[in-house]
């Protein structure tokens, strides 16, 4: 008996060690291969031009228009966002803290949204422009991506608000300001290093999604220069390219997904170190 | 001066809820866009036809999602499959064993892991997965595949499930109160013992609702299956097999289907189709979790 239970308990012990391992492994194995592929076709020119003539055929060029989109689209979904969800989530615990029933509601909601995929997105957005009349453009790109990361960045803002003392909410009452003063100058400031995780999450969902700006923001050789014109972003550029035979081009293929994962990497890693001790 | 201080709180509590509506309405308009847009569909072709058909013949006007569906499903539990174990002893390893400093030291890899786009996770499949399923995998269960298979689609959105299933697990088994284990360890359980019986037992709701999530974090995921899978209209028989997933579908069709009628609908319809089962599926695990945090 006494040989069974000490048996057990080392196996399990050792397998879920093993599981553990499995996972890092993985992450290891991951990075290491699309840094041995892509490093090496990583130049300045990649980084520093858009596609020339008959790049598609291995020419000249590089994926400046992708990396360019990426950012512009990143940045422009993350600022719209933050304009919608700061608002959002001051409101919820500010106005609506003495409705406990309706916030969990609300939250409850926003939860449920976090799962809806990409995809559902980038379609009703889609149609949404077919049914307005424009074209796949940068504006309608952002537009989407903002919508599908507005959910996470509330519920991420939420979070850090939640943390804050309603005492801290009283005192600001008790000496005479308003509701609006309290939520953008009390509030706003003391949640401000955690906003910071939120906007960096954020972001970095919407720089890596691809499936959400396939149809919106559409694929362009050039830098954009207005939200008006489709843009190119680095997961797409990354996609389109590895379908082709060439080798010269796969390898840039390869190179995008080294930077990519750069980008996400840099961004993952600040967030942690942002983050507010607890 | 108190004047305009007022009138600025109005108009700011105004922009607020503002927000707000529209936040919660901006869903309701995804679903009542989708149900518009199928409605074509929908009134022209009968709903247990469109789902239980495998005939898929846009030019001849006949749309079976049947195929698509159970590829989508197919992958979708293979990967759990593979995932859940793994998470879960990962879990427990790492919040009943481990030293302190390892867990801090996993918190990162799990964020890394989170934030890897799916086009990367895709371009890892076809450069590691497709190559071992093909050439190792199936000659070793005598299958004759080219590696672009449904296996392929599961191994690569298993590790893109392990990050948000481990994250949540880690949760659930943090808010067991440590009094719990104590009092069976003083009973002399050892400590596998207590985390069979006590632990599981505990948090079986959360993980439950864990497992549930993923599945429907799975069932979603685009860009990185549609790169492994094949992209091949027809119900798999093996693992090996090629398949079309549903999101796969989608993406794959949506710039040429303006040409065909009632293309677009169909489409349409496959999005509210996946929107709907998503939502229910969060909807049910998070009633759980909700539950689960009351008592």
């Amino acid at each position: 008996m006494t040989f069974r239970r000490k048996y057990e308990e080392k196996f399990f012990r050792g397998l879920s060690f093993l599981f553990t391992a499995i996972i890092v492994f993985v992450l290891v194995q991951i990075i290491w291969t699309i840094a041995k592929k892509g490093v090496p076709s990583l130049s300045w020119q990649i980084v520093s031009q858009e596609p020339k003539g008959g790049y598609y055929f291995g020419k000249e060029g590089g994926i400046l228009n992708a990396i360019a989109g990426s950012f512009y689209l990143a940045v422009s979904a993350t600022v719209l966002a933050f304009v919608i969800s700061l608002p959002v989530a001051l409101f919820m615990n500010i106005y609506l803290i003495k409705y406990q029933r309706l916030l969990i509601g609300i939250r409850f909601f926003l939860d449920v949204l976090w799962g809806v995929p990409s995809i559902v997105y980038g379609a009703f957005g889609f149609t949404l422009l077919m049914y307005l009349g424009y074209r796949n453009s940068l504006g309608a790109g952002v537009v989407t991506v903002a919508a599908m990361i507005t959910p996470i960045m509330i519920r991420a803002m939420d979070e850090v608000l939640k943390t804050i003392p309603i005492g801290l909410q009283e005192a600001s009452y008790a000496l005479g300001s308003t509701k609006t003063e309290t939520a953008y100058k009390i509030f706003f400031r003391e949640a401000l290093p955690g906003f910071a995780t939120a906007i960096l999450l954020a972001f970095g969902r919407g720089i890596g999604d691809a499936a959400s700006v396939l149809f919106t923001a559409g694929y362009t050789d050039y830098v954009p220069r207005s939200f008006s014109e489709p843009t190119a972003t680095l997961p797409l550029a990354i996609f389109f390219q590895l379908s082709s035979p060439i080798e010269e081009v796969q390898n840039r293929a390869y190179a995008a997904a080294v930077i990519l994962t750069l980008i996400v990497l840099v961004l993952s890693i600040s967030a942690r170190m942002l983050k507010p001790k607890k | 001066m108190i004047l305009s201080r007022r009138l600025i709180d109005s108009i700011s509590s105004k922009w607020m809820l503002a927000c707000l509506t529209f936040c919660l309405l901006l869903p309701l308009a995804i679903g009542a866009g989708l149900v518009f847009k199928s409605m074509p569909l929908l009134s022209s072709h009968k709903l247990s036809e469109l789902l239980f058909s495998s005939e898929w013949y846009p030019s001849d006007n006949q749309f079976g999602f049947w195929p698509f569906i159970v590829t989508s499903v197919w992958v979708t539990v293979l990967a759990l499959i593979i995932s859940c174990p793994l998470c879960l002893l990962a879990s427990i390893y790492l919040t009943q064993f481990a030293p302190k400093w390892f867990l801090k030291f996993m918190r990162p890899v799990i964020d890394i892991l989170a934030g890897i786009p799916s086009v990367v996770y895709g371009v890892w499949g076809l450069l590691i997965i497709v190559p071992f399923v093909g050439d190792k995998l199936a000659p070793f269960f005598h299958a004759d595949s080219l590696g672009y298979s449904i296996l392929a689609g599961a191994i690569v959105l298993a590790v893109m499930t392990i990050p948000y299933i481990l994250n949540m697990l880690l949760e659930v088994f943090r808010q067991i109160p440590v009094e719990l284990g104590e009092a069976s360890l003083s009973l002399g359980a050892t400590k596998w013992e207590t985390i069979k019986h006590i632990f599981l037992r505990k948090g079986s709701s959360g993980i439950l609702s864990a497992f549930g999530l993923g599945f429907s974090k799975a069932l979603g995921e685009t860009i990185a299956v549609l790169m492994v899978i094949g992209n091949v209209i027809q119900i798999p028989q093996s693992v090996f097999d090629s398949g079309y997933t549903l999101p796969g579908l989608i993406a794959n069709n949506y710039g040429e289907m303006m040409s065909i009628p009632s293309y677009d609908s169909a489409l349409m319809f496959g999005a509210l189709l996946l929107f709907a089962i998503i939502i229910v599926i969060n909807v049910i695990f998070r009633y759980i979790i909700y539950k689960s945090e009351l008592v």
